[in-house]
């Protein structure tokens, strides 16, 4: 066994897969999750882009391999305060205990953007407004699929960027998973309910990534999901709980109105709350995006501006799950290379 | 009396070596906001003018762009500079300012 010390802060999968590895090169971990289960943000998902796959299978399989080796997990655990006192760090966590390190790794990943922010689309306010994770949470349920009112939803819509792209929201990036999940999310209602029209409200359609827009020609070779080019300006709730929209068509260049008995917000990526407070106790620099400012963005991008502390996964930017992964790997690699180097 | 034979229609590409940027220039030295324009069709979307008459600001901002200035001041006459586009615009372009500059220009 080395006789080093990692604390992992975060337990979703950026965390465990960076634990699984540490673990293999016998490193000491100490796993901190704040909630009573490990899985982050996959775990509480049902089905995954590009493939459709139930989310369970990659969330269950991570936890698996934390299990089997019996890596030393804190649930339930909040980190107080994280102190660098020589080469060591102190972190004090919710249950007032202190833990001494050799290094940190933050994984603490994202929140989703508050859509309430964005009260012209109405979310909080009327019912049949939602987000994607709202939606995913009703394809978990076996029942059949209604709108919060009850109605089988005839006409749904999918609002694009919400939260990203916008000035106004202070997010000037593309979070650039939500034009996939939008079409995913479109692909799976229309095959709940054939006789539903969909529609997606684009700025843009960003399909950069594996099988995506094979997935997006598939919604409309297959399953003749409508894409109109156009940010929703506004959306209102009609005397019978439907939502009308207010968009510009702008390929006719012609005003649109549309009623529909869903609208899905495709809420963007933030750096999480969780990680803010972090940042803010170990004097972390933050990029404008309001994720981390990493010491160099190509070659050291798993090093925070805090020399012992890493980072890895979406606390750095919006990542996938498979960049996800691959970036908590490169992060125990940062991570054994300062430890060996601190010897 | 109808008259037959041949003639040459004018041709419908935008000549992009023959532009006039003048008026672009002129405005985006006022309000270089205007550059940012993504064309994502929130301001028209929620613009009342735009909702009665054929008036759509991103519609003219891109018409500028192109050179295409023809007939500009009659459809800025429609705007009742109410100020919602700029309310909504995702990528902070003063478009209200647009406007006034535009009419100040042609005005002139």
């Amino acid at each position: 066994m080395q006789n080093k010390t990692v604390a992992i802060i975060g337990g979703g999968i950026a965390g465990m897969q960076a634990a699984s590895v540490l673990n293999r090169m016998n490193y000491n971990i100490l796993l901190i999750e704040k909630k009573d289960k490990l899985g982050g943000h996959v775990g509480e998902w049902t089905y995954l882009f590009p493939t459709l796959r139930p989310a369970i299978e990659v969330s269950s399989n991570i936890i698996k391999e934390i299990k089997d080796k019996k890596i030393d997990i804190k649930l339930n655990t909040l980190v107080k305060n994280i102190e660098k006192d020589k080469k060591n760090f102190r972190i004090i966590l919710s249950d007032e205990s202190t833990i001494t390190a050799d290094a940190v790794l933050l994984s603490t990943g994202f929140d989703l953007f508050d859509a309430s922010i964005k009260e012209e689309y109405g979310y909080g306010i009327y019912k049949n407004v939602i987000t994607q994770a709202d939606l995913e949470k009703i394809f978990a349920k076996p029942t059949k699929i209604s709108n919060p009112c009850g109605k089988i939803p005839s006409r749904i819509g999918f609002v694009h960027c919400v939260g990203s792209r916008d000035e106004k929201s202070g997010n000037l990036y593309c979070s650039k998973l939500c034009c996939v999940t939008a079409v995913k999310q479109a692909i799976e209602l229309k095959k709940h309910l054939p006789e539903s029209e969909i529609f997606c409200f684009y700025m843009d359609m960003r399909m950069g990534g594996p099988l995506y827009e094979e997935l997006y020609l598939e919604a409309q070779l297959k399953y003749g999901i409508h894409f109109i080019r156009g940010r929703v300006s506004e959306a209102s709730e009609k005397i019978d709980n439907s939502v009308q929209l207010k968009v510009e068509d702008t390929l006719t260049g012609r005003p649109l109105k549309m009623t529909v008995d869903m609208l899905v917000l495709m809420a963007g990526m933030v750096m999480s709350e969780t990680g803010k407070q972090l940042v803010k106790s170990a004097n972390i620099k933050l990029s404008e995006s309001g994720f981390i400012a990493t010491q160099d963005m190509h070659i050291k991008n798993n090093l925070s501006s805090m020399p012992g502390i890493f980072v890895a996964g979406t606390i750095n930017s919006p990542m996938s799950i498979s960049e996800t992964l691959a970036d908590a790997k490169s992060a125990a690699f940062e991570i054994i290379k300062y430890l060996e180097e601190s010897n | 009396m109808k008259e037959f034979g041949y003639k040459i229609s004018a041709s419908r590409q935008i000549d992009f070596d023959k532009i006039d940027h003048s008026l672009y220039r002129k405005i985006i030295e006022n309000e270089p906001s205007m550059r940012l324009c993504i064309d994502c069709g929130s301001c028209s979307a929620t613009c009342t003018a735009g909702n009665i008459t054929d008036f759509s600001i991103r519609k003219m901002n891109l018409m500028i762009r192109r050179g295409e200035t023809v007939g500009l001041q009659k459809e800025f006459a429609n705007c009742m500079l109410c100020g919602k586009c700029t309310m909504i615009c995702p990528r902070g372009v003063n478009t209200r300012n647009i406007i006034l500059t535009i009419r100040k220009i042609l005005n002139n």
